[in-house]
């Protein structure tokens, strides 16, 4: 599989094939298959430990799958550099804990990886972050630090952060777990209207709101299996496994 | 004591001592009881006794010039008074060394010279490329001023050198030099490469565990039996180049210590925007890890800073050096007390405006990085 292939239109977006993981003995990714379709987006959920955020993690590399295939944009993640930076640049992620960069402003946080790895004029990625920063709604923020900043205008930001460099997939890692419960909407709202705009998008999070808005397809994963996919009607409706419909009552319950 | 405050304030008000703001609070701080009573009366004894001793020693009863080098009247005062007569007489000697007296001005240009580099240094606006431009002049100039044998300078060889600006060259060149190497090797030793971790422990290891002192004799006396015959390695610079390599092996913990302290998180969102290794360390990591490590960086600074000291041993003679050289001459000798107190006051100085500089950047940072 070479990394210059072009990506045919028929191939999907992201492919994984056989994926398995161990951390040591802790086998916590078991035989998953996963296809994403260009501008499909996914909804992963599962109870804490099953797996979702470490198989997210693995699509940007973030962390290494140990038995099977991962195929982004027909490139292959494997040990090879060049590879991995290749996917990096396609592929955008915004994280639980937000991480912002402290010690830079919020303008600073945008344009640092457009000027560095993308090459981009300093006064065309300034220009560009604020496009995104109006985007997500927080344009006067733009010169101060991210500790000044609250929960939700902090997550905004790291989306805008994100789209700075021009991804054409957007994994999302529980990004409003770590939210006061006002500021999740602000936050849900920016990624439903990403969603809208065609954004190829993966999602682990508990916010099934989100998921019957937007969802292609939801994936609940238990013990490191994908033990169901569905589109959201369906899954929310006629869940068939008794693990899926025992976990949808408890986070539905109330 | 804000019991004894309290209670303080429920009595009614005795005698002389109402009214005045102070006699309140040295009654609640210094004499609320009196067991409290008898230490602040011992206290004051021995500070008035102890400062008073050291007042008439230094000032009251001082000697501050002497004719013809004749100590005699030191001799006489010695223990009740100082002699700085000594200073007088000999502040170039310590100040300079044995630099030929009639070029004097030079050193004293130099050391003019290296506290101008270290002002402009702290001008915020100036850390650009320029910053590096006014250092190379500088240095430049250093040397010229020190060696001569151009632009109608007489040549002197660096034998001669000594004092002060001897002193400042090797904390200069030390701090700015094991500083970038401590980056390296912090880094190295974090690496997952494991040739390249194994190098970086081993150096650290290694140079730790010997004494400033044997690098120092290694680097005077070894090294030039392994070099070539023929090739000779300034004496000034193989000290210099071994203070380097042990101070770099101490800032390397240190700085490791920071890179710890920076959240996984920084390296995974770095990472998932694509930044390469070393546009993450230099941008994202470095700045955050240096900024915590301000305190125990200048701390090993000061520390470098009073153990360019040690070259004296090697036959360097540095400020303190040359201060302990001064009082060999028979009419001088047994002042070094004068000699030692005055190279302190030097060495302070440096040291303490290192102190509130960084005090200073630390503040700056947090206000900025913060709120």
């Amino acid at each position: 599989m070479s990394a210059t292939a072009p990506a045919a239109a028929s191939r999907p977006m992201i492919e994984l094939l056989n994926v398995n993981k161990w951390y040591g003995e802790f086998h916590v990714l078991r035989d998953i298959n996963l296809t994403v379709e260009r501008g499909q987006k996914i909804v992963v959920c599962g109870p804490s430990g099953s797996g979702k955020s470490t198989m997210i993690r693995c699509i940007n590399r973030l962390e290494e799958h140990q038995q099977g295939q991962i195929i982004v944009e027909g490139v292959e993640l494997t040990g090879d550099l060049r590879n991995i930076d290749a996917v990096r640049r396609e592929v955008g992620m915004v994280f639980q804990q937000f991480n912002l960069f402290p010690h830079l402003t919020v303008l600073e946080n945008l344009t640092l990886a457009p000027i560095w790895v993308r090459k981009m004029p300093k006064k065309e990625a300034e220009e560009m972050a604020m496009h995104y920063l109006k985007r997500v709604r927080i344009p006067e923020q733009a010169l101060k630090y991210p500790g000044q900043l609250s929960g939700g205008q902090q997550q905004r930001v790291a989306i805008a952060r994100s789209l700075c460099m021009k991804p054409k997939i957007m994994l999302f890692d529980e990004p409003t777990s770590a939210l006061d419960p006002e500021m999740v909407k602000e936050v849900l709202d920016v990624m439903v209207e990403l969603a809208r705009e065609g954004m190829t998008m993966i999602c682990v999070t508990h916010e099934m709101g989100f998921a019957r808005a937007v969802a292609d397809s939801v994936i609940f994963m238990d013990k490191g299996e994908i033990v169901e996919s569905a589109p959201p009607t369906q899954f929310f409706a006629n869940p068939k496994s008794d693990r899926t419909k025992l976990f949808l009552s408890q986070i539905l319950g109330h | 004591m804000s019991d004894a405050a309290a209670t303080l304030k429920s009595l009614p008000p005795s005698g002389g001592f109402s009214g005045s703001p102070f006699a309140l609070w040295a009654k609640a701080n210094l004499f609320p009881n009196w067991w409290s009573t008898v230490v602040t009366l011992v206290l004051a004894y021995l500070i008035l006794k102890f400062g008073f001793g050291v007042l008439s020693w230094a000032f009251f009863n001082a000697v501050w010039t002497v004719e013809n080098q004749d100590t005699e009247v030191c001799r006489q005062l010695k223990g009740v008074g100082a002699c700085w007569a000594l200073i007088t007489e000999k502040y170039r000697f310590i100040l300079f060394g044995t630099y030929p007296f009639q070029q004097h001005w030079r050193p004293t240009l130099v050391i003019g010279i290296f506290l101008a580099l270290y002002g402009v240094s702290t001008v915020r606006s100036l850390w650009n490329y320029r910053l590096g431009v006014i250092w190379v002049a500088g240095l430049l100039s250093i040397g010229v001023l020190m060696w001569g044998g151009v632009f109608g300078l007489s040549y002197v060889e660096q034998e001669r050198w000594g004092g002060l600006p001897i002193t400042l060259m090797l904390a200069t060149f030390g701090i700015a030099l094991a500083f970038p190497l401590g980056i390296l090797l912090a880094l190295g030793r974090r690496s997952d490469m494991p040739a390249i971790k194994a190098i970086c422990v081993a150096y650290i290891e290694l140079i730790r565990g010997v004494p400033l002192i044997s690098l120092l004799f290694m680097a005077s006396v070894m090294l030039p039996l392994f070099l070539p015959e023929g090739l000779t390695i300034d004496k000034l610079l193989r000290a210099q180049v071994a203070i380097i390599l042990f101070a770099g092996a101490y800032l390397a913990e240190v700085i490791r210590g920071g890179l710890q302290a920076i959240p996984k998180g920084q390296y995974e969102a770095a990472d998932a925007l694509g930044l390469s290794y070393w546009k993450k360390t230099g941008f994202i990591i470095l700045p955050q890890a240096l900024k915590i490590v301000i305190p125990p960086l200048v701390n090993t600074f000061i520390g470098m800073f009073k153990d360019t000291s040690l070259v004296v041993i090697i036959g360097i003679y540095d400020l303190l050096g040359a201060a302990k050289i001064s009082t060999i001459e028979p009419a001088w000798r047994g002042f070094s007390v004068e000699a030692y107190v005055f190279v302190s006051i030097i060495y302070f100085v440096f040291c303490f405006a290192m102190s509130k500089y960084s005090q200073k950047v630390e503040v700056e940072l947090s206000r900025s990085h913060k709120r």
